[in-house]
């Protein structure tokens, strides 16, 4: 997978569409579990809806199709790293050709939790072939920008004990069978998923943005970011000093 | 890089390809009935029946909901956990897997619906390579006899009615299995396919079977494949799970 220009396909093209007609912002926020990219998706949201964008926001098995039948199959006990991957793809592949494309389509500035990258990082975590997944993922058109908040495993830890109390099977990788304490399977787990996004830093040219410090610091960083990309503000006032404001 | 992973296992894989109403399942079955009365561990394996995705499958088919890129993907997905569940241990446990359809049933079928053939076949690379792939060839006209016989409507994505080919149910299932035609008859040699002429009797299509997995197995059938001992009961005869 090569560095491309924003919104062309990676490898394969979609049948029917035609790239030029998308004029939207395609905005992906990577990073790890419990990192904080909902947090910063919800304050970014509302930042570029003030500044007069229209924003579609979209993640992880959110789709009409496949979003019910990957919660299902994460209840069980029988979901393999390959068939994990591939229902993954579906759902992202589902929401790329009915919510994503559209979107871009009637020029909304379309923000991400999470793109093709948290799926193959997922895959090369479970040890499947890092070439086969970049080829299954290559129907996604390249982000304007992608955004990786990089933050240290501790932190992570921090987050999931401070903040929702709880360690969830699969964000702690139990699936891998590291063994049966969750803490030490989380650490584990989210190091080898931080390798593999850290992997794809250089070669997808992944916008770093260091996700250990405070909340709002992160997030003038992003915005610092994003508002580079924005074609020109509705609004006169320039979008960082704003948020300093606020 | 390589189309399959290598079958370095006990156990055996035969796959049976072919359009609809080429009449390979009733093959299929006698030609596991055959194995089974000669002892051997036998498990099915039927397209398109993980009960993990299977419900995911029926919803977007009801709704009408999929493009080529998620059908194919949705397929992709119900064979990975079939793979990953049931047919590779099976295989790594000494059994004789039979498969009703393949990774090549998505080769023909998504590719006639304009998936790129590239793509479509890397998706599969995780599959184990069969032993034994049977292909039955049937003229169009024939397989549409057998399934309008059978069954009271053609169904809207086997018709291909997804692609605007036709109005028409008929004229359109006729267009797009023509398509798939197409494509099983492009990658029959490559991928070694074992042709049965589809139009000879059952019995005549039953013994050139049994003869090709007597020649293609020989004796690693009686050496690697796990056998039932004289006196057990072959609990699977009655009940085999169809995964």
């Amino acid at each position: 997978m090569l560095k491309r220009q924003p919104l062309q396909f990676y490898s394969e093209p979609l049948p029917g569409v035609d790239v030029s007609e998308l004029h939207g912002k395609l905005i992906v926020i990577e990073g790890p579990d419990a990192v904080g990219r909902s947090t910063q998706i919800a304050l970014l949201r509302q930042w570029l809806e003030q500044e007069g964008h229209a924003v579609f926001e979209t993640g992880m098995a959110r789709s009409a199709l496949a979003g019910k039948g990957i919660k299902m199959a994460k209840e069980g006990n029988t979901l393999g790293p390959i068939t994990m991957t591939l229902f993954y793809t579906t759902d992202f592949a589902d929401r790329l050709e009915n919510e994503i494309i559209p979107a871009l389509r009637a020029g909304f500035v379309v923000l991400i939790d999470r793109y093709i990258y948290s799926i193959m990082a997922r895959a090369i975590a479970r040890g499947e072939d890092r070439r086969w997944i970049e080829q299954v993922a290559g129907f996604a058109l390249t982000p304007h920008a992608v955004c990786y908040l990089r933050a240290d495993v501790q932190t992570l830890v921090s987050r999931v004990v401070l903040g929702r109390g709880a360690f969830d099977y699969w964000e702690s990788g139990m699936d891998l069978r590291f063994g049966p304490d969750m803490y030490e399977s989380f650490v584990q787990y989210q190091k080898r998923l931080i390798k593999a996004l850290e992997s794809m830093v250089e070669p997808h040219g992944f916008k770093v943005v260091d996700a250990n410090q405070p909340i709002d610091r992160v997030f003038r960083e992003l915005q610092r970011q994003i508002a580079r990309l924005m074609p020109r503000r509705v609004k006169r006032r320039p979008a960082a000093r704003k948020a300093k404001s606020a | 890089m390589p189309l399959f992973v290598p079958n370095r296992f006990r156990g055996k894989l035969i796959v049976v390809e072919g359009i609809d109403g080429s009449g390979k399942s009733t093959q299929l079955s006698l030609l596991s009935h055959w194995l089974r009365s000669q002892s051997y561990a036998v498990a099915f394996s039927e397209w398109n029946s993980s009960p993990l995705v299977r419900q995911t499958t029926r919803r977007g088919k009801k709704k009408e909901m999929f493009t080529p890129t998620t059908f194919s993907l949705i397929h992709a997905t119900d064979f990975a956990d079939r793979m990953e569940s049931y047919i590779l241990p099976m295989v790594k446990a000494g059994a004789i897997v039979c498969a009703d359809r393949y990774a090549y049933t998505a080769f023909a079928r998504d590719v006639a619906r304009g998936v790129s053939r590239r793509w479509v076949r890397n998706l599969y690379r995780f599959a184990i390579r069969p032993n034994i792939a049977f292909y039955f060839r049937v003229p169009l006209d024939v397989a549409l006899g057998r399934i309008l016989g059978g069954r009271d409507a053609l169904k809207y994505y086997e018709a291909g009615m997804d692609l605007g080919l036709a109005r028409d149910v008929e004229e359109s299932f006729r267009i797009f299995q023509g398509r798939i035609i197409d494509e099983y008859e492009a990658m029959a040699h490559e991928m070694g396919f074992h042709i049965i002429d589809a139009r000879l009797s059952i019995e005549d299509q039953q013994r050139r079977m049994r003869e090709i997995v007597t020649n293609v197995l020989g004796d690693s059938l009686k050496n690697e494949v796990r056998r039932l001992a004289g006196g057990e009961i072959h609990a699977q005869a009655a009940t085999a799970p169809v995964l």
